[in-house]
């Protein structure tokens, strides 16, 4: 997958947790949770989805990283260039 | 002292199989239209299900549903729509001064059997275990999604009395606004059953599952080839309040609670005890300071199964006797076993009675089983009556949990 398509996989994902809110405009370097109405336990399904859809395993310790559409795609991008 | 305040039924907010507010239910009970479907789950196949079909973004948004359950989202429909029919304007009244109090048959176990299933996909690996599993399975979740949902701030929580449930939700509400506790109460009883497979299927090995080729012919108490029970889904949330406060608001009063029992059979896992349900209508009436004969209609929890059914006719009997005036129903010919929710929509299927003089038939009822028979059952016609006064409701459970509520036309 490229970085627009991780970042669309993303997208796509938090448009199915968070479905009363318009993600067509999210900004890539801010977080995402500033952007929309999201909670950690919505940050956890995104986690869950990656791995139920792209059997991406994302540590703990890594969580973080993911805040932003930004940081999604520079963490993806290598676990998932071959999906 | 508790005695001296009278408290009223000023709000309902149900959906039942074949209705989603109490006008639609009660029309279709008086067109003897039946909720009853065939319904696919899981492991099972075909089964006859009560099944609900109410809007369920009208009250919630799509997140609050995808994150909650089923009876939290039932609940929420109820509650929000017996405080807008009581007229009640939450953002003006102090919200810790709300009780909200849900009757369930049972709760997790829709969310478990998903989570199990959904597990099994990826080799049992627990990293797909859901989050959310904790929240949707407490015990409080149905109660507690609607505090969340309306921004309730009073207390929250839910009544475990098997089938008797809906109508203990009642008497919590009940006795916390006679303890002056809170002003208003959001209580009743819900029912998300139908979207687990075990309960299906623990009734079928039980031999106590129904089935008939005509789905709608499924929950047919008293009839001689009755087999079981139809399992549904469905809420009815009441609003309660005290008569003063309801009074000082002009609000619409649909009637008074004057009488409830509660009693334990202490005999058996499953199977009813007669005796002990005569005990809990005579414990009611003494409750309300009535006489067997001051009842006009007595709505049965019978549930359609060989022995229930007979137990509680012999109970009925027992206590009433055979008399004019007196009118024996069942709802759950029309609706099936609605479980948490059997005793609260089944009240509210006879409270427009109160208004419209008509006692509402047993529908299915298509060979009286002789163990049955009894003269003041209705049956297959609806009953015209004058001046209907008092209600009185039974609803019995598991590990032989009997509950009866009695009402009263609200007169000042």
């Amino acid at each position: 997958m490229t970085r627009e398509e991780i970042r669309q996989a993303v997208v796509d994902i938090i448009e199915e947790l968070a479905p009363d809110e318009d993600v067509s405009n999210l900004d890539n370097a801010v977080r995402i949770r500033e952007q929309i109405e999201l909670d950690s336990m919505d940050f956890l399904d995104i986690i869950m989805e990656l791995r139920k859809q792209y059997s991406v395993q994302v540590p703990e310790d890594d969580y973080p990283k993911l805040g932003t559409l930004d940081g999604c795609m520079d963490y993806l991008e290598p676990l998932m260039k071959d999906k | 002292m508790f005695n001296k305040k009278r408290i009223v039924i000023t709000g309902v907010g149900l959906t039942a199989p074949n209705g989603n507010n109490l006008e639609e239910f009660r029309k279709n009970i008086l067109d003897k239209k039946s909720g009853v479907v065939n319904f696919e789950t899981r492991h099972l196949g075909e089964v006859h299900a009560g099944v609900c079909n109410f809007d369920t973004s009208k009250h919630q948004k799509k997140k609050e549903l995808r994150r909650g359950t089923r009876a939290g989202s039932i609940s929420i429909y109820c509650a929000n729509e017996a405080v807008q029919d009581a007229n009640l304007d939450l953002s003006e009244m102090d919200t810790t001064r709300i009780g909200v109090y849900v009757g369930t048959t049972e709760h997790g176990n829709v969310e478990t059997e998903n989570e199990v299933h959904n597990m099994s996909l990826f080799d049992n690996d627990t990293k797909f275990w859901s989050h959310h599993h904790n929240p949707r399975t407490v015990s409080n979740n149905p109660a507690g999604e609607v505090t969340l949902n309306m921004k309730i701030h009073g207390p929250h929580y839910c009544i475990g009395a098997a089938c008797a449930a809906g109508n203990l939700g009642v008497v919590q509400g009940y006795q916390q606004l006679l303890l002056d506790e809170i002003d208003v109460a959001i209580c009743g009883g819900v029912s998300e059953v139908i979207h687990t497979f075990g309960i299906f299927i623990a009734f079928k090995n039980q031999t106590a599952l129904a089935h008939h080729e005509d789905p709608t012919k499924a929950s047919r108490p008293f009839d001689r080839d009755r087999n079981g029970i139809v399992c549904s889904e469905g809420g009815c949330l009441f609003t309660l309040e005290t008569l003063e406060h309801a009074e000082k608001r002009g609000a619409k009063i649909y009637a008074e609670i004057v009488g409830h029992f509660t009693n334990s059979d202490a005999k058996d896992f499953v199977l009813p005890d007669g005796d002990r349900q005569a005990l809990c209508m005579e414990g009611a009436l003494k409750n309300a300071s009535l006489q067997p004969e001051d009842i006009d209609i007595v709505n049965t929890h019978a549930t359609s199964t060989p022995m229930g059914d007979v137990q509680e006719i012999a109970a009925v009997k027992k206590v009433f006797g055979e008399r004019d005036g007196l009118y024996v129903n069942n709802t759950k010919s029309y609706i099936g076993h609605c479980m948490g929710a059997a005793g609260t929509l089944e009240l509210a299927g006879n409270l427009p009675s109160f208004d419209d003089g008509i006692v509402h038939c047993t529908i299915n009822c298509d060979n009286i089983d002789p163990n049955c028979e009894y003269k003041n059952l209705v049956l297959d016609e609806h009953v015209k009556v004058d001046n209907i006064k008092y209600l009185l409701c039974n609803s019995f459970g598991m590990l032989g949990i009997n509950s009866t509520l009695i009402v009263k036309k609200y007169e000042k």
